[in-house]
């Protein structure tokens, strides 16, 4: 018969329909008719999804305690890496061209990454020997200048070390661990430097 | 002036050129026909591309190995595991890496959940041209966001995942993430049993779509088109069971094929294509191994993309991507950067024959040929 097939197809859109109301699912239920989840939209703003822990967004700069102490050692890895080139940093240097060190290690003097160029793709993350660099997952960052405020500075950038274990406590332990062991190695005398990355 | 046949030779007609797109919604991005008319008939049709263009192939030239990566999930921007995949068996092949046995299966994992996404957004989309507006695309839609909700638990984003590695995987999926996969592979198939009710069977369907569009064995073979595009023409080829790249000589499936090679039969092969997906799935998913996501090789080379320098030579990776054949070639000459990087896209060779498809047809018919063709305009621009 034509036109069986439209109303075969009219059935399912019809239980779709009842799927969308309580009392709907609760006819399907009695007629003992497989109910699939109910509405998946979100009222946002309202109600915010809940996202998973690798959920990423911008990367931003890690610092234990003090905002002064920094992880980062501007070794410029992520700025040779990153595929866009969407980070730039320049090393503290005193008056003689030599490296400005606070808490022992060296430290940029600027670190800004374009967020209007950066595409989230976490190799920064991966390719950061320090674990100075993690990311993000704020998303609600819509400016109205590309320039003044699509481009984040240093300050901008910091948050601290619980801030990082706050939103993805998984990945934190492993790279906290991580570090514990590099510090142990390092008191040790027999530890050496971190080898220097090799130019482009 | 020459009449056509069927107009009364007292009128005088003159054939129409009109322009479909570039930006029109049923082009599937921005893409550009000409087409000459005659009446409602088409005589001619000269498609226009290169409005996306981003120099992908270029930039690949200029960055590591592993830069590479961010930018071939903005290839197909539905796939984005699969074009990693391709791209991580390319490099593979150019630096003799082994990949870890975990990661192989976490990869033909997400190769076939992709396939999955894909076929259902096209499937909706195509029905979305024929005019059934919304209701089959937002029933894909929903069954693609529980996928792509499995993508982003695992990679951390949804469409740009940027997960696979040579060696395997960047990361090992986090906890529960295999049981949660096994639930949406186990309630897919009552979702396809659903789908298919809706619109296998719909006569409108099937009057819009059986002998219209039809591409013959000898023209998809001669213009080396791939994927189930090349399937429902009636030609067995299937990279995943000709080449057996990666571990796929290990699972059991079918290789679905069609008979005529129009649209309704491309429609079909890919809701089958589903169907023996969901039974990789389940064979990798009751079969994957414990161990390292990733080879030791794999992650030096992930932590120090720099330190990666293949010997001088050439390799090309292919997978059997869901749109078709997507090759990557490779040639080093020894440093960190390719000396050349080409990407074969599928989309971009099925293109090639839609004028032969559409001549003959009327207007209302080309946008669901094209809708049967499954382009993405990130793939064929590049």
């Amino acid at each position: 018969m034509i036109g069986a097939g439209v109303l075969r197809g009219m059935g399912v859109t019809f239980k779709t329909l009842l799927e969308t109301y309580p009392w709907g699912r609760a006819i399907l239920r009695t007629l003992q008719i497989p109910v699939t989840d109910g509405i998946f939209t979100i009222p946002y703003p309202e109600t915010k999804q809940q996202h998973p822990e690798r959920f990423r967004y911008f990367p931003f700069l890690v610092y234990d305690g003090t905002p002064d102490n920094l992880r980062c050692v501007a070794c410029k890895i992520c700025e040779q890496e990153c595929p866009p080139q969407s980070i730039h940093i320049v090393m503290e240097k005193d008056e003689q061209g030599r490296p400005v060190k606070a808490h022992g290690r060296t430290l940029p003097k600027q670190f800004d990454v374009d967020m209007s160029i950066c595409m989230s793709c976490r190799i920064c993350v991966d390719v950061c020997p320090f674990d100075a660099i993690e990311m993000d997952n704020e998303y609600e960052l819509s400016a109205s200048d590309r320039y003044e405020h699509m481009i984040f500075d240093k300050h901008k950038l910091l948050k601290s070390a619980e801030y990082f274990q706050k939103i993805k406590p998984t990945e934190a332990a492993t790279v906290d661990q991580r570090l514990a062991a590099k510090k142990a190695k390092t008191a040790s005398p027999t530890g050496d430097k971190p080898s220097q990355p090799s130019g482009p | 002036m020459e009449l056509k046949a069927g107009i009364s030779p007292t009128i005088e007609t003159q054939q129409l050129e009109v322009n479909l797109g570039p930006q029109h919604p049923s082009t599937h991005g921005v893409f550009r026909m000409i087409a000459t008319l005659d009446g409602e008939t088409i005589v001619k049709l000269k498609p226009v591309m290169g409005y996306l263009h981003r120099n992908h192939e270029q930039i690949g030239e200029r960055i590591t190995y592993i830069g590479s990566f961010p930018f071939t999930d903005r290839l197909d921007y539905f796939c984005a595991m699969s074009n990693n995949f391709g791209l991580a068996l390319a490099i593979e092949q150019l630096g003799g890496i082994q990949a870890s046995e975990r990661g192989e299966y976490l990869r033909v994992i997400m190769a076939e959940l992709t396939r999955l996404v894909n076929h259902t957004a096209v499937i909706g989309f195509l029905l979305n041209d024929m005019g059934a507006f919304g209701t089959p695309l937002l029933y894909a839609f929903r069954e693609r966001e529980k996928i792509l909700d499995l993508f982003e638990a695992a990679s951390g984003s949804r469409m740009m995942c940027n997960y696979v590695r040579p060696g395997g995987v960047r990361e090992d999926v986090p906890e529960g993430w295999l049981e949660r996969t096994r639930a949406i592979v186990n309630a897919f198939p009552r979702f396809l049993d659903e789908f298919e009710k809706l619109l296998t069977e719909n006569e409108i369907v099937q009057q819009r779509c059986k002998h219209v569009g039809v591409l013959s064995k000898e023209l998809a073979m001669n213009a080396s088109v791939t994927g189930p595009m090349l399937r429902a023409s009636g030609v067995n080829y299937d990279i995943r069971k000709v080449d057996g790249y990666s571990i796929y000589p290990r699972f059991t499936f079918r290789v679905p094929l069609g008979t005529v090679g129009d649209v309704y039969d491309r429609y079909y092969v890919r809701i089958l294509e589903m169907r023996e997906s969901l039974k990789i799935l389940e064979q990798a998913l009751k079969g994957i191994p414990g161990g390292p996501a990733i080879s030791p090789k794999g992650q030096a080379i992930g932590k120090a993309p720099r330190t990666f320098r293949p010997p001088k030579g050439a390799a090309y990776g292919r997978i059997e991507a869901p749109k078709g054949e997507l090759g990557f070639y490779l040639v080093s000459d020894g440093s960190p950067q390719p000396y050349r990087y080409h990407v074969r896209a599928p989309s971009f060779v099925n293109l090639t024959v839609l004028e032969d498809l559409c001549i003959g047809h009327k207007v209302a018919d080309v946008i669901i040929i094209l809708g049967s063709v499954d382009i993405v305009m990130g793939e064929v621009d590049r």
